[in-house]
């Protein structure tokens, strides 16, 4: 057996371990390891460790530590937020092989490991959908649901003629393929933490620098040669095979808990391109939609006041 | 006595099995869903010219098991490339989820896949062709500690979620038509299964895909040149 990648920890006190403080931004009260068939997942909480538990699922590429400023929020109104590095991020071990069905069961370790009752659930994006699963899959565990921008559609998917697709997917698998024959020896790109958080730029342009710089620390680790993201070289952006994203939404219906919606109206490149009226017909009965004008993919991040109140409201 | 050569795919050993040697193009066997490369070349495969391998796909045979699961059709079709870079260009039989690969495979690298014959076997179904109500369902610790390559017992986090793999009629004729398109050959898939779950049928239904039984397609590839693929486009 091939031995994980073994990085070092991430901090969990800011003030002990150096990091720049960002306003609102808290490091969890705990960590510990949740292992169940064979990847240890490491798992964080915000607050008193006797307090009521909500599980928060963080996004594809993301890892715990971006709830850094929403779950402080939570956990202080009386909450036990717990959240885990999903596998192959943060400091959760590397796969061997990653999937939608062993990020669900991963989901439902930690969930056993928290409770035996039902418990409230949030999520943001690949997140939030994941949510949706283990909530249409578990509702006897499960006593609310919030979605944070986690509800994919058809409608990011380009519509372009058939033989035109067929093209395109032959340079796509071909490129997948090259990608696995050299993803063996693939190594993160080591950088400054201001090369890091510029990296990450790209794909949150939205977020303050500041907050970028923040991650550093956390979601990655230096070497002699630099800083660098934990995240499993071997895995790519973006979905590959049959899964579409409307299957996510169409767990939506199905929900027999309280459920809150939020979605962020201004379309970027992390999201799903999804608007109000995708998501609308599919609410179930008495969920709550909430859209987010002048807000981006990561609700979390931009408002965190704001959705912690939402949360807070329907949770309490 | 088959040798084996052990294969990197990213954090996975693959065993290839040489079951016979030989010149000239190889023929590679993919087993089924919780089966391994068979001890010896079958029956209906004996009369290819040229050498016999067979691959045990990730969490089967000798090959790897991966800690926790995470398994999909899509990266054992990736565990094919792996001995596709290793044999060059190959025919491929496969036996139920192995035809499955063998079909993917054929439909991703038409310039490396002389041909395709799909069999009956398990794992030929799958999980349908759309997502079933979602479920969480974890095989116990001593099922999985007791499938080593060593034991030569199949993981059982492979035999749960390659039962399940949602394969869309659409997603399945994508990857045929891709064969069709690009690999240079006048029928690159053959169909020698009986059972035709809902993927199987949609794929035969295309123009150009065959029904004809193992020994005959082997026998139609085996006199095939090495053709000369149509250029895959550049992205």
């Amino acid at each position: 057996m091939l031995a994980s990648t073994v990085v070092p920890p991430a901090p969990i006190r800011a003030e002990a371990d150096g990091l720049t403080p960002y306003p609102g931004a808290r490091r969890p009260d705990r960590r510990r390891t949740v292992d169940r068939g064979g990847i240890a997942l490491c798992v964080w909480e915000w607050g008193d460790e006797d307090a009521p538990p909500i599980l928060f699922a963080h996004g594809g590429f993301d890892f715990a530590g971006t709830y850094d400023t929403l779950a402080p929020l939570v956990a202080d109104q009386g909450w036990r937020v717990v959240s885990w590095d999903q596998r192959g991020h943060g400091d959760s071990q590397h796969g061997h092989l990653y999937s939608w069905d062993a990020d669900l069961r991963d989901a439902a370790a930690v969930l056993d490991s928290t409770s035996d009752g039902a418990i409230p659930i949030l999520g943001h994006s690949k997140g939030g959908a994941l949510m949706l699963q283990l909530a249409d899959a578990l509702p006897h565990r499960v006593s609310h649901v919030v979605n944070l921008d986690g509800l994919p559609s058809a409608r990011s998917w380009p519509d372009v003629p058939d033989h035109h697709r067929t093209r395109l997917l032959n340079g796509e698998l071909a490129g997948w393929l090259d990608h696995r024959r050299v993803a063996a020896d693939k190594i993160r790109r080591p950088g400054t933490i201001e090369e890091l958080a510029e990296r990450r730029g790209r794909m949150n342009p939205r977020m303050d620098p500041d907050w970028l710089r923040y991650l550093v620390p956390i979601g990655a680790y230096e070497e002699a040669d630099g800083w660098r993201w934990k995240i499993d070289a071997s895995m790519r952006m973006g979905g590959f095979g049959p899964w579409r994203p409307e299957w996510s939404m169409s767990r939506l219906p199905s929900l027999g808990m309280p459920v809150l919606c939020v979605l962020g109206l201004d379309i970027e490149v992390m999201g799903w391109g999804t608007l109000p009226e995708d998501v609308v017909p599919n609410l179930p009965a008495g969920a709550r939609f909430v859209p987010l004008d002048g807000v981006g993919h990561f609700v979390h991040i931009e408002k965190p006041a704001v959705v912690a109140d939402l949360t807070l409201e329907l949770i309490s | 006595m088959s040798t084996v050569t052990l294969l990197t795919h990213v954090k996975v050993q693959l065993a290839l099995h040489e079951l016979r040697p030989g010149t000239g193009r190889p023929l590679l066997l993919l087993h089924g869903l919780g089966e391994h490369t068979p001890a010896a070349v079958p029956a209906s495969a004996s009369a290819w010219p040229g050498p016999v391998y067979g691959l045990d796909l990730t969490g089967h045979g000798a090959s790897s098991r991966a800690p926790g699961g995470g398994y999909t059709a899509e990266i054992l079709m990736a565990d094919v490339d792996a001995a596709l870079a290793h044999l060059g260009p190959v025919t491929i039989v496969g036996r139920g989820l192995g035809a499955y690969v063998a079909m993917l495979i054929a439909g991703a690298r038409p310039e490396l896949v002389v041909g395709a014959v799909l069999c009956d076997g398990p794992g030929l179904s799958g999980g349908g062709p759309a997502p079933h109500s979602p479920s969480v369902v974890a095989p116990t610790a001593a099922a999985v500690a007791a499938a080593t390559p060593e034991s030569g017992l199949p993981d059982p986090f492979a035999l749960v979620e390659l039962a399940r793999d949602v394969r869309p009629e659409d997603y399945a004729t994508t990857y045929a038509r891709q064969a069709l398109q690009f690999s240079g050959l006048d029928a690159p898939l053959a169909i020698a299964a009986v059972t035709r779950p809902p993927w199987l049928a949609a794929v035969a239904a295309e123009p150009g895909v065959v029904a004809e039984p193992v020994a005959a397609a082997l026998e139609r590839y085996a006199a095939m040149p090495m053709p000369t693929p149509t250029p895959t486009p550049t992205t």
